[in-house]
């Protein structure tokens, strides 16, 4: 996988996650136009399409997009159930998770994913172990105001 | 503000997200994030020390103020400190900041590589596990040049936790995807094929990505992998669906891990072992079985795992291509799913039966879909997938169908997407070129194509046409009846005013018996859409207009008038003024003959591979086009045999730099009247021609030669010349332009004119693969008394050739005496790092400096008595390799550069021929005659080929090299 995005409805880039190093500026070009492509489509359209060189794989979830560049030799529709087993882990860590959830927790967010996938492959399938890390964590920290 | 912190919350950064969220303006934004950026500059510099919570807190804010998409420029070194923290979520925020806003400042490179090396040994899986992902995420070469010989070591020890192991190999792939040189293979790489194994099912998935991609590049070393990864799918594929646990996804056993070893078995052949392969057989067989089983969930997850595993058995089953019954099998499959209500369904299932469509065993049970995919061309509401069905019908083309589809992508064309338009208009042309049976059925698919499309068919696509018509005459009649015809439209786009120009100009006289298309009509027609063309268009139907003057002396009058007015002659564009004027000037000046001369038929093009081909590749990049490579082979039918080694890269090259006024006639800025005559046919013309070639002979002279000292970029040796470089010598001897040499990366096309002594050669080095060549250069050396024979000059080239570009060298030579050998070509340069050393015989041959010499036939045997003297005869008898086919043999001694005479040899089977060859010391005259003894068997008919001129050595090298090519 070459990035993940997470944009909502509105155009508003909720994450994003890079596996090949890419220069800041193309970044913003690129979330820029494949938003558009992407909010562009119908419901019923199918959840891929050629963009560049790369396969884009996207679905939606409530209001928010979640979208996949993969490579050419890359399954398009493992590739959908990666992004499933994301929300999964999400809804299963946040408790029905919601955009909200994101945008004020999103550092748990990029926790999450770097506990899913490195460098843009699958580390673990299993929701237990993914989580497991992650909940560790939780417990060790105190509760802290400020 | 809503409370949705969750386990060690950070208010402070609640409050500030929710500030940001309730600001109305973008201007409201900046200044709230000014006032907090103002805010954690003050606490990191402040005195008190911050304590480890507050650190965390201002680092992400920093983070998320990044995430924002602000730029952030400092508090890389507080996040550096939290590296160092043993509370793990601060530790957690600070990779996680590392890793989203690497810097190369080389300080703090070396602190972060301190702060993970002290992770990394500190055996405390959680930390390790950080370690290891920032090392991913950033993925820099400094962090391979740190890690990259300890992170295998802890992939394979005993003692490593299954967790970290998961990490660590999936690090490892991304610095070996970054970074290959600094990877080394050794006694760990065996121990990680045996990680399929792996009784943790999370360990084996990460391992196989690991796997996967060094397999792809080191076959032969993980080769064991193969009855691994067959055995491990084996066992996914015959468990129950709740066996596996947690690894069952919506009651599917391990989809991830079943499709990573699918696509792990196409590294490699078919196992050669035949129970390794049965089995293997038997998974693919269960896979395709479950596809008819009814599903055991309705939840689209089910089903798209599913699917996932079955599409990547397709594709395995496909990269072997050696099973009918599984490909049949497949297709049925792929079939059923072309009708299915899941639009992704139909878009993979159009997408992977492309490739089927190129497997021998399944071509015809892919071409029995053709109702359903034509069906989805038009009916599909999703652009994507109609893109997907007209690749299809593409790749599912050929003779017995290529009318229908070709019909079904012009009417879609009518109704495409703007988005497709250019790619579709490219494959109808190819398509039709193709498969053209009858010519005219290809003139009329392209003129349809610019009717429905005109404004996306490229300059290739129309070029092409035009190719094709010349070299094809029995087409030529049609052809200008259409595009007479196709001109009468009111509106009619400009590319059909380019190409009904260029072929009215070339074969309007065809059609110019019938009243109703007199040369007067198609004039009338052609000007009638002039002024409403753009430049380059109006040059073109100028260059028409002269032409019609030879081809039309009744048209002269009209045709000077409309030259003289003030539009033309005065036109504000130079290269329209020019054309007028010395259009104009040379219709009134010179006779008939020269006009009939200088205006003549174009000559046929030379073979090459479509410039539309190379267009498309180009477009969808080098792993589109697996479809296209092969057609190579049946290409060669179009425009009739010949060396379709193909000027490929030529033709691609000059398309993509096309002169910009297209310059069809080649009379671009050299004059017409000063490039008068003979030599006007010996110009290089050409529908790609560049300004360069046209030059006159003052040209070549002015030009002063350049640089004399070659440049030798790699400091080896130049390698011997080829063993076939004499054989690459002797095709180029009657004849200038063509591909001297290609291999599978570089590919050499020569063109070359010679006038009197001087001869000027033009090398296109073209790249054919997609990595670019380094340090490339090229030497020209006389070897021996070469080197007071013949004066060589060349320019340096740029060392630098992209993959896919050409560049193009001049040489400069001058005939100082007559000569034998050949210079030698030395090519070198760096691809992939390993040098490329080759060299070539360049073909320059004596009789490249041959004046043609007219005389009567009591003048020849005259002089052919003159040189009587035995050392000034040279004489071969060879038996003929080629047929004895009259033209053949008449193109060839004209190639010669002799005049070949006719009605002297009083046996009209002989050939007599007459020449001087101009050096600069003297002139050698030279007589030829060949006697063919045409009416022996074929097999047995020989040649008597005897040559006389002034200069013994002449005498035989000219007969030694004319031998070589009956």
């Amino acid at each position: 996988m070459r990035f993940m995005l997470l944009f909502s409805r509105q155009g508003k880039l909720r994450l994003q996650k890079w596996y090949t190093a890419t220069a800041e500026r193309d970044k913003k070009k690129m979330v820029r136009e494949l938003m558009q492509v992407v909010l562009a489509r119908k419901p019923k359209m199918s959840s891929f399409l050629e963009w560049r060189d790369l396969k884009i794989v996207y679905k939606r979830y409530a209001s928010l997009y979640f979208c996949c560049a993969v490579e050419e030799q890359d399954n398009e529709l493992i590739t959908l159930e990666v992004i499933h087993r994301f929300v999964e882990l999400l809804d299963k860590y946040f408790g029905s998770v919601c955009e909200l959830d994101i945008i004020f927790n999103f550092e748990k967010a990029y926790f999450i994913l770097d506990e899913f996938l490195i460098g843009g492959e699958i580390q673990d399938t299993s929701k237990k172990s993914v989580l497991k890390a992650i909940e560790q964590a939780d417990l060790l920290s105190p509760y802290h105001t400020c | 503000m809503p409370a949705v912190s969750k386990g060690d919350g950070m208010r402070g950064l609640a409050v500030f997200i929710s500030d940001i969220r309730n600001c109305k303006s973008k201007e409201a934004e900046i200044k709230r994030i000014n006032k907090e950026l103002a805010n954690i500059r003050s606490k990191f510099k402040g005195d008190k020390a911050l304590d480890g919570y507050s650190k965390k807190k201002y680092v992400c804010k920093l983070l998320f103020i990044f995430l924002l998409g602000h730029d952030i420029d400092f508090g890389h070194m507080e996040a550096v400190n939290l590296l160092s923290s043993n509370k793990y979520t601060e530790k957690q925020i600070g990779y996680l900041f590392i890793s989203v806003l690497v810097n190369s400042n080389s300080e703090l490179i070396r602190l972060i590589n301190n702060a993970i090396k002290n992770d990394l040994s500190s055996r405390n899986p959680t930390f390790m596990c950080l370690a290891l992902h920032c090392i991913a995420n950033v993925g820099s070469r400094e962090m391979a040049e740190a890690f990259a010989g300890e992170i295998p070591r802890i992939l394979v020890a005993g003692d490593t936790m299954d967790s970290v192991k998961q990490s660590a190999a999936l690090c490892l792939l991304r610095l070996y995807k970054a970074s290959p040189d600094l990877v080394l293979m050794g006694e760990w790489t065996s121990r990680v094929v045996h990680l399929l194994n792996d009784q943790h099912m999370g360990v084996v998935t990460a391992a196989i990505s690991l796997i996967t991609c060094l397999s792809s590049k080191n076959p032969d070393e993980f080769k064991t992998c193969v009855s691994l990864a067959v055995s491990r799918l084996s066992r996914i594929v015959s468990s129950a669906s709740t066996d596996l646990q947690d690894y069952t996804y919506y009651f599917v056993p391990a989809p991830w891990l079943s499709c990573k070893l699918l696509r792990l078995l196409q590294c490699y052949p078919p196992p050669e072992d035949g129970a390794v392969k049965g089995r293997l057989v038997e998974c693919l067989e269960t896979i395709l079985n479950k596809a008819q089983e009814p599903p055991k969930s309705k939840k689209v997850q089910h089903s798209n795992a599913k699917n996932a595993i079955l599409f990547e058995a397709i594709s395995l089953i496909i990269h072997y291509d050696s099973e009918p019954n599984l490909l049949v099998r497949a297709c049925n499959q792929l079939g059923q799913f072309l009708q299915h209500r899941e639009t992704n369904l139909r878009y993979l299932a159009l997408e992977s039966m492309c490739t089927l469509a190129s497997s021998e065993f399944s071509h015809e049970a892919v071409k029995t879909h053709i109702e359903t995919v034509i069906n989805a061309l038009k009916t599909e509401r999703d652009v994507s997938v109609r893109q997907r069905a007209a690749d299809l019908l593409y790749a599912m083309c050929d003779r017995s169908n290529a009318k229908q589809i070709v019909a079904e992508m012009l009417s879609y064309l009518e109704t495409a997407d703007y988005s497709i338009r250019e790619e579709m208009v490219l494959k109808v042309a190819i398509l039709a070129e193709k498969y053209a049976v009858d010519y005219s059925w290809y003139v009329d698919t392209i003129l349809n194509l610019i009717r429905i499309a005109g404004d996306y068919v490229s300059e290739e696509v129309w070029y092409r046409v035009i190719q094709i018509v010349i070299n094809r005459d029995d087409v030529q009649g049609y052809a200008a009846k259409t595009v007479f015809e196709a001109l009468q439209a009111p509106a009619c786009h400009e590319n059909m005013v380019k190409v009904g120009g260029y072929i009215l100009g070339e074969f309007g006289n065809l059609i110019a018996g019938d009243p109703r298309s007199s040369p007067l009509v198609q004039f009338n027609l052609l000007h009638s859409k002039f002024h409403l063309c753009s430049v380059p268009t109006r040059a073109l139907l100028l260059s028409a207009y002269i032409k019609f003057i030879n081809l039309f002396p009744e048209t002269k009058a009209t045709i000077q008038e409309v030259l003289r007015s003030d539009s033309q002659i005065r036109n504000s564009d130079v290269e329209l003024q020019q054309r007028a004027v010395e259009y104009l000037k040379l219709s009134s000046i010179a006779s008939t003959d020269v006009l009939a001369t200088v205006l003549e038929e174009m000559p046929p093009f030379p073979e090459r591979e479509s410039s539309i081909l190379a267009k498309l590749k180009k477009k969808k990049g080098p792993g589109a086009v697996s479809v296209e490579l092969e057609d190579g082979k049946e290409r060669g039918e179009l425009n009739g045999g010949g060396d379709r080694g193909g000027d490929a890269a030529i033709a691609a090259s000059n398309a993509s730099t096309p002169s910009p006024s297209a310059d069809l006639l080649g009379l671009r800025s050299a004059a017409p009247v000063s490039g008068v005559a003979p030599s006007a046919g010996s110009l290089l013309v050409d529908v790609f021609s560049e300004a360069g070639p046209a030059a006159s002979s003052a040209g070549v002279n002015d030009d002063g030669f350049l640089s004399s000292t070659p440049p030798s970029a790699a400091s080896e040796d130049p390698a011997p010349p080829l063993p076939e470089s004499d054989e690459l010598l002797n095709k180029f001897v009657c004849k200038n332009n063509g591909v001297l040499f290609e291999n599978q990366l570089l590919q050499i096309g020569i063109k070359s004119e010679y006038r009197q002594n001087l001869g000027r050669m033009y090398l296109f080095y073209g790249n054919k693969t997609s990595v670019q060549f380094v340090s490339f250069s090229t030497t020209v050396s006389c070897p021996g008394e070469l080197q007071s024979q013949l004066n060589v000059q060349t320019k340096t080239v740029e060392p630098l050739v992209e993959g896919g570009a050409q560049v193009q060298q001049v040489i400069n030579i001058e005939c100082l005496t007559d000569f034998i050998d050949a210079p030698l070509l030395n090519i070198k340069f760096r691809y992939g790092g390993a040098l490329q050393n080759i060299s070539l015989k360049l073909p320059v041959t004596i009789n490249k400096f041959f004046q043609p010499t007219e005389m009567a036939a009591a003048d020849f045997f005259q002089r052919w008595k003159q040189l009587s003297q035995p050392q000034q005869e040279a004489q071969k008898i060879f038996k003929a390799s080629h047929g004895m086919d009259t033209e053949v043999l008449k193109a060839k001694l004209l190639g010669l550069g002799t005049a070949l005479l006719e009605n002297v040899d009083p046996n009209p089977e002989n050939y007599v021929c007459a020449g001087v060859i101009q050096t600069k010391a003297q002139q050698v005259g030279c007589l030829l005659r060949l006697e063919p003894n045409a009416q022996a068997q074929p097999g047995e008919q020989m040649y008597r080929l005897t040559l006389r001129s002034s200069k013994d050595t002449v005498s035989q090298r000219v007969c030694d090299l004319l031998a070589e090519q009956f």
